[in-house]
């Protein structure tokens, strides 16, 4: 049986990906993509913590569900965000929205 | 009927608010409201006396009120005197003002005194509303005049009725405003104005003096109803300088009202009011009301030798001064004014040498046949628009009936047998012979025979010889029978009158009219001297304007300064405008000085002081408050402008700061909490 600790692994490097894409890439459509990935890693060390610990409980299960939901959700909202940015400006960059600053 | 006595007052007082209120509506102006207001207070009046004099003769009192004095008596058993009895009266009263455990009744009272005076003020009134109908026939004012003569004569009738001093004061003080009022009925001329101002000033300060004797006797006695002081009085429980000082500070407002020298000058000058006024107010009234005041206040005064012997010189000295300024009066009226001011100076003088009933009597008798007299001088005025004598002359043949009623005033006045005049001043005459005050008796005879001297002259110069100014002569004509009747009415008065003390109905009026028990034994001497006198001065008056016995223009040369003091009437306005006039003017501008300089001064003061706090305070305000105020703010803004350089709006720039904050967290859970 694989133990624990390749999960942990695996889910730490997808999570660094998925933030060193999302501080690193300008692109909005990249950054969110890159926060899925972060929020998938974050399923996977749920599902592995659910497993091993309370094997029989489907705890942490139930909640990756929950976060694929709202991850989902926040992916409808951003894609309409940056859908209605590149209509009225023509840009995709998250550099050169800053429109909200002081 | 007496319980419904205060109707007598309440009437007029109605019809005054109907004339003030709906007058002009009615088509002449409300002017019959009046009359017919005055017709009821008349035949009520009349009910009044008739029931008075019935309870009077009969020698009893109705019920439990009994004689005022007898009852207070009764109350206050330790009280040792009673004061002499004044008829019966009927005295209605309640409680009106209530201040802790000091209680002040009001209410209204008929004895002999008041049923007599509520009948004369009635009948000289209605005869007054009735002759102004021709007189003010067409005036501007035609309907205020009448609202204020309703007003007036409210106000005597309450004063009449009146029980207290307090009531007795207010219609007092409505009676000067109302003769206010009517003096200045034509106050668009400067004359009639002055003269408004100047009677009421006058009698202020008589009045002044009244309330003051009035509080002391509150003082002294603790009440203000008549009946109380009477019964205080007697029981000698105000005694002394006290006595005297209440009595004389009360007559203070007799005085000025019933304008004795030495403040008579506003009657002179109230002459400028419409003629019915002057007969009204200024003859038959008013100015008795100042009579009334003290014959009202007798059981104060009677008590008190020094007190009536100052009202008995005053009225003495004001009798002689009076008569002689009328005997080169040129104004008729003016004749008439001087004429009432003696004859109310003979009324003074009989109630201070002791002659109550004489007092009363003549003040009865001389107020019909001096309203006459003024009615029937209105009626010449009427005819031919002036004032002056000298411009009049021959009328008799013009106007019958006016000169034969103003003959019967004269012959009332002057005090020919069988007039009314002549009983009134014979028992005044009679007073002062019997009592210590002989001088005053001669000086009564010495006015008689002014009396008669300058009347006749009046009736010479107006209505007979030859008209003098042939242009108004012309115009003249006898005045409408709404001028007339009044006159007739008031001429019969003044011829029987005076019967009603006469032998012939047993000295009725003595026995109903009387305070104490008055003896008088008649004296022949002094009839005869009264009528003597009487005949002398018609005689004298004939002769010189009448015959033209001698040269005028050589006796008024001959004469020399006492004519020109005379006509100047003995220069009393001229001294008044020196001394009291002259010194109120200074102390005014002194006062005025003071206020500009020192009063100014401090307030200016005290104004640059605000001024200059106000300018600290703004300055303050400005430069610490609003320093501070906008301190912070102005902190605020300078520490914002700083911080929100955070919010650059690159949404890595968050993110980053975001995962920086939680490995911090991480990190510093681990070393802390580990």
């Amino acid at each position: 049986m694989i133990p624990l600790t390749f999960f942990l692994i695996l889910a730490a490097l997808l999570f660094g990906l998925g933030i060193a894409g999302a501080l690193l890439r300008t692109n909005a459509i990249r950054m969110l993509m890159c926060i899925e990935l972060m929020l998938n890693a974050v399923n996977l060390n749920l599902v592995a913590f659910s497993h091993y610990i309370t094997p029989g409980v489907f705890r942490g299960q139930v909640l990756a569900i929950f976060v694929m939901v709202v991850a989902a959700a926040e992916a409808a909202v951003g894609l309409a965000i940056i859908l209605e940015l590149t209509r009225k400006r023509k840009v995709i960059d998250v550099d050169r929205t800053t429109l909200l600053k002081w | 009927m007496r319980e419904y006595a205060w109707l007598i007052a309440f009437i007029p007082f109605v019809s005054w608010l109907l004339i003030a209120f709906f007058g002009h509506r009615f088509k002449h102006g409300g002017d019959k409201i009046g009359i017919v207001a005055l017709t009821i207070s008349l035949v009520l009046a009349t009910m009044v006396l008739v029931e008075t004099a019935n309870v009077a003769m009969q020698g009893e009192a109705l019920g439990a009120h009994g004689p005022a004095l007898a009852a207070a008596a009764a109350q206050a058993p330790e009280m040792k005197g009673e004061s002499p009895d004044i008829g019966p009266t009927f005295d209605r009263s309640i409680t009106w003002i209530k201040i802790g455990s000091i209680d002040i009744t009001t209410g209204f009272q008929v004895d002999p005194l008041t049923a007599v005076m509520l009948f004369m003020v009635s009948l000289v009134s209605l005869m007054v509303h009735v002759f102004s109908q021709g007189y003010m026939h067409g005036d501007v004012r035609y309907t205020r005049f009448y609202a204020t003569l309703s007003l007036f004569t409210a106000a005597m009738l309450t004063l009449l009725l009146a029980d207290n001093y307090i009531l007795f004061v207010i219609s007092w003080e409505v009676m000067g405003l109302c003769s206010y009022l009517l003096i200045g009925h034509w106050f668009e001329k400067p004359g009639p104005m002055m003269a408004s101002m100047k009677a009421f000033i006058t009698t202020r300060i008589g009045d002044v003096g009244m309330l003051l004797g009035i509080f002391l006797t509150y003082w002294a006695t603790g009440s203000f109803a008549f009946k109380d002081i009477a019964a205080a009085t007697a029981a000698g429980k105000v005694a002394g300088p006290m006595l005297t000082a209440m009595a004389v500070l009360i007559f203070m407002g007799a005085v000025g009202k019933s304008a004795q020298f030495p403040l008579h000058v506003w009657l002179p000058d109230a002459m400028e009011g419409p003629t019915p006024v002057s007969a009204l107010i200024h003859a038959a009234t008013m100015v008795a009301a100042g009579v009334y005041l003290v014959a009202r206040s007798y059981p104060i005064f009677h008590l008190t030798g020094e007190a009536l012997a100052v009202v008995a010189y005053i009225g003495g000295f004001t009798a002689l001064f009076a008569a002689s300024i009328a005997t080169l009066a040129q104004d008729i009226k003016k004749v008439l004014a001087y004429s009432t001011i003696s004859q109310l100076g003979y009324m003074v003088m009989a109630l201070g040498v002791g002659g109550y009933t004489a007092g009363v009597f003549h003040l009865l008798t001389h107020a019909f046949f001096k309203s006459l007299l003024f009615l029937g001088s209105g009626s010449v005025i009427h005819a031919l628009h002036t004032q002056d004598m000298h411009e009049m002359g021959g009328l008799s043949k013009k106007m019958k009936v006016t000169t034969w009623t103003f003959i019967i005033g004269t012959l009332a006045l002057a005090g020919v047998f069988p007039f009314a005049g002549f009983w009134s001043k014979d028992e005044i005459l009679l007073a002062a012979f019997n009592s210590p005050f002989k001088l005053l008796f001669w000086v009564g005879i010495l006015v008689a025979f002014m009396t008669a001297y300058y009347m006749t002259r009046a009736v010479t110069l107006t209505f007979f010889g030859k008209p003098r100014d042939h242009h108004k002569f012309e115009h003249a004509h006898e005045s409408p029978s709404n001028m007339t009747v009044p006159l007739i009415i008031l001429a019969v008065f003044a011829t029987f009158s005076g019967l009603v003390n006469s032998p012939l109905t047993g000295n009725w009026f003595a026995k109903f009219v009387h305070f104490g028990a008055e003896h008088g034994e008649t004296s022949l001497l002094v009839t005869g001297l009264a009528t003597a006198a009487a005949l002398l001065g018609i005689l004298v008056g004939y002769a010189i304007y009448g015959w033209n016995v001698i040269d005028r223009k050589k006796a008024i040369r001959a004469a020399g300064p006492l004519y020109t003091a005379l006509k100047n009437k003995w220069y009393i306005d001229e001294i008044y405008d020196a001394t009291v006039v002259r010194a109120y003017m200074a102390f005014s501008a002194f006062t005025a000085w003071f206020d500009q300089h020192v009063i100014d001064l401090v307030v200016n003061v005290v104004g640059w002081a605000g001024y200059q706090m106000g300018l600290a305070c703004g300055d303050f305000d400005l430069e610490v408050v609003d320093g501070a105020v906008n301190g912070v703010g102005a902190g605020v803004m300078a520490g914002g402008s700083r911080i929100r350089r955070v919010q650059t709006g690159y949404l890595q720039a968050y993110a980053l700061a975001l995962f920086g904050a939680v490995i911090l967290g991480i990190i510093v859970y681990q070393v802390i909490g580990g």
